[in-house]
């Protein structure tokens, strides 16, 4: 029983790596922006078409594939941004918010529109799961962590050794006073939504590599992610590390109870219950 | 041609009622909502089932229905009383994906993907088609008038105040000694009964409904009605429902044009284009083509 909660435990904390992702996607360009944007899903799946181009069209390595998805879906997070959100953020941040679901809906189409509605696979060996100590854990799941687990460390290092980094931290956390420094909010909020939507089109790509890629591989996660940015507290990069592998453990412990198909509203039951307690989140910022 | 034009219409009716469910909550009351098309959803699977199952009788059907929903945003309403904006909207998005995600996996009730079928349809077998259509028609533009009516005279008596007083400022309500959360329960059950009728309606003209029928592309064409009718303006939502059938029935004759296309992507295309025009209203006009007056009143 222990072992198999103790499994349950690890497969979650797996999970939750890649989650974390697109979830510090979400928070980072609502820190910067202040504004949900919800086009995080549809980049997501981008970041996996993309991924999956570059590994199974050009034969490149996975490493080489995932820098391809952060690059990609950073691209056109950026374009789409440009075009369709920051015109209105003027009029409020819930003006962006619809946008940004519009503009998630257009980029799955525009996929559904290149690619069709077939899912595709990446062209992976099948390996042998490695076991230690009782516990089992499949070397892909190893790999796709371990990959999270790197992104996460070289946002942590930027953010907090370079110079664009701590502005960026500095507008996140004060817009006017970053202004009055000198800093244009303008650059840093581009590379925010730079850095946002490469690491959901990263995770993306990690969620493509675990299922399959296809218009809805990122939506269909949507609601973890989410739910991950929100329990955190919308805004805390920490927050939504935590929230994701909160949620990713709490998906695995539902199996014991549910059925699997409603793993993703384990993340929706989770935020109703924190946010009831915590109208933002559990390490949200308090109420200004 | 012409039952596809009296059924464009029975559509484009049942989005103004939800359109108007929508303006209660959102336009007068200013909590944003979109999992508007969970309870659009509950209304559909609850007189579906009620008369599938039970066999209840149709009007029986759809008041259930329409309670059923009031319920649900009552919960929804209290569950989420506290938030605001970007939380509020991101709980919403996530109602309506766990109902569809129970009305596609709760098989032994919902039939799962496979959807209801055979819902009754009333006097689907004594009328022509033709004639079925017409009466739908006029029932769901009545049931149009007679919602539209009763939202245009509430939102100008002291509950519609009081909504928008919440709106603009809900401190500023409370100490003025209004019962916020009351108020707000209200309206929640409110909007959200209309988009129970509306599902109702749908489930007993279409004859069948399943999980996909209930994807977020629903919420938002009625976002986008009401905001291209003007959030806060009952005539502007029903226009706004209008100008939507319109323009996605529209994109359908294009795609008979793009015969080098496949069917995948023109559906593709046609959904790209709502959300595209979505993005266009609000960037051209934010507050709505029939922008809600502000009101002076003299003290």
């Amino acid at each position: 029983m222990i072992d198999e909660l103790l499994q349950l435990a690890l497969a979650g904390v797996m999970d939750g790596a890649v989650l974390a992702l697109p979830a510090i996607g979400f928070t980072v360009i609502y820190a910067v922006l202040r504004f949900a944007n919800f086009a995080v899903a549809s980049l997501a799946t981008i970041g996996a078409y993309a991924g999956w181009m570059v590994n199974g069209g050009l034969g490149w390595p996975i490493a080489a594939a995932l820098i391809a998805a952060f690059i990609a879906a950073g691209v056109v997070g950026v374009a789409g941004d440009a075009v369709a959100l920051k015109p209105l953020r003027a009029s409020g941040p819930l003006t962006a918010a619809i946008a940004s679901v519009a503009l998630t809906i257009v980029l799955e189409n525009v996929v559904r529109f290149c690619f069709g509605n077939d899912p595709r696979g990446f062209d992976l060996p099948v390996y042998r799961d490695i076991r230690f100590g009782g516990l089992h854990v499949g070397p892909q799941q190893l790999q796709d962590a371990v990959a999270a687990a790197v992104a996460m460390a070289a946002l942590f290092a930027f953010l907090g050794y370079t110079s664009l980094g701590r502005t960026m931290r500095a507008v996140a956390d004060n817009r006017e006073l970053a202004g009055l420094k000198g800093i244009d909010a303008d650059r840093i909020a581009v590379l925010a939504t730079f850095l946002g939507a490469g690491l959901a089109g990263f995770g993306g790509m990690l969620i493509g590599l675990d299922t399959q890629v296809d218009p809805l591989t990122g939506f269909r996660v949507m609601l973890s992610v989410f739910a991950a940015a929100v329990l955190g507290g919308l805004g805390s990069i920490p927050g939504a590390v935590a929230g994701a592998l909160l949620i990713g453990v709490a998906e695995e412990f539902s199996t014991l109870v549910l059925d699997p198909t409603y793993r993703s509203a384990v993340g929706f039951a989770a935020i109703l219950l924190v946010l009831s307690l915590r109208p933002r989140g559990l390490l949200g910022e308090r109420a200004v | 041609m012409e039952n596809y034009l009296v059924a464009m219409g029975v559509f484009a009716g049942l989005y103004a009622l939800m359109a108007l469910g929508l303006n209660v909550i959102w336009g007068l009351a200013g909590m944003v909502n979109l999992g508007l098309v969970g309870f659009f959803a509950i209304g559909a699977y609850a007189s579906a089932l009620l008369t599938v199952r039970l066999h209840w009788a149709v009007p029986f059907g759809l008041g259930a229905g329409i309670v059923i929903a009031a319920a649900a945003g009552i919960v929804v309403a209290l569950i989420t009383a506290r938030l605001q904006g970007d939380y509020l909207a991101i709980v919403t998005l996530g109602f309506a994906e766990v109902i569809r995600l129970i009305a596609g996996n709760e098989i032994w009730l919902t039939n799962g993907t496979d959807g209801i079928s055979a819902i009754p349809q009333p006097f689907r077998g004594v009328l022509s088609p033709a004639a079925f259509n017409l009466a739908a028609l006029a029932l769901v533009w009545v049931a149009v008038a007679g919602v539209g009516a009763l939202f245009a005279r509430l939102s100008g008596a002291p509950f519609g105040r009081v909504l928008r007083a919440i709106r603009e400022d809900e401190t500023v309500a409370s100490v003025a000694g209004k019962r916020v959360l009351w108020f707000k329960l209200r309206a929640f059950a409110l909007g959200a009964g209309v988009l129970g009728l509306a599902g109702g309606l749908y489930a007993h003209y279409v004859g069948y409904i399943a999980p996909d029928s209930f994807s977020a592309l629903v919420t938002i064409y009625i976002v986008l009605a009401l905001t291209a009718g003007g959030t806060g303006n009952m005539g502007g939502a029903v226009i706004g429902a209008v100008l939507v059938v319109v323009l996605t029935e529209g994109t359908r004759f294009m795609g008979q044009f793009l015969t080098a296309l496949s069917p995948v992507q023109i559906a593709s295309l046609r959904e790209g284009l709502i959300g595209m025009l979505l993005i266009v209203v609000l960037h051209w006009r934010p507050q709505g083509i029939f922008a809600e007056r502000a009101k002076v009143y003299a003290l």
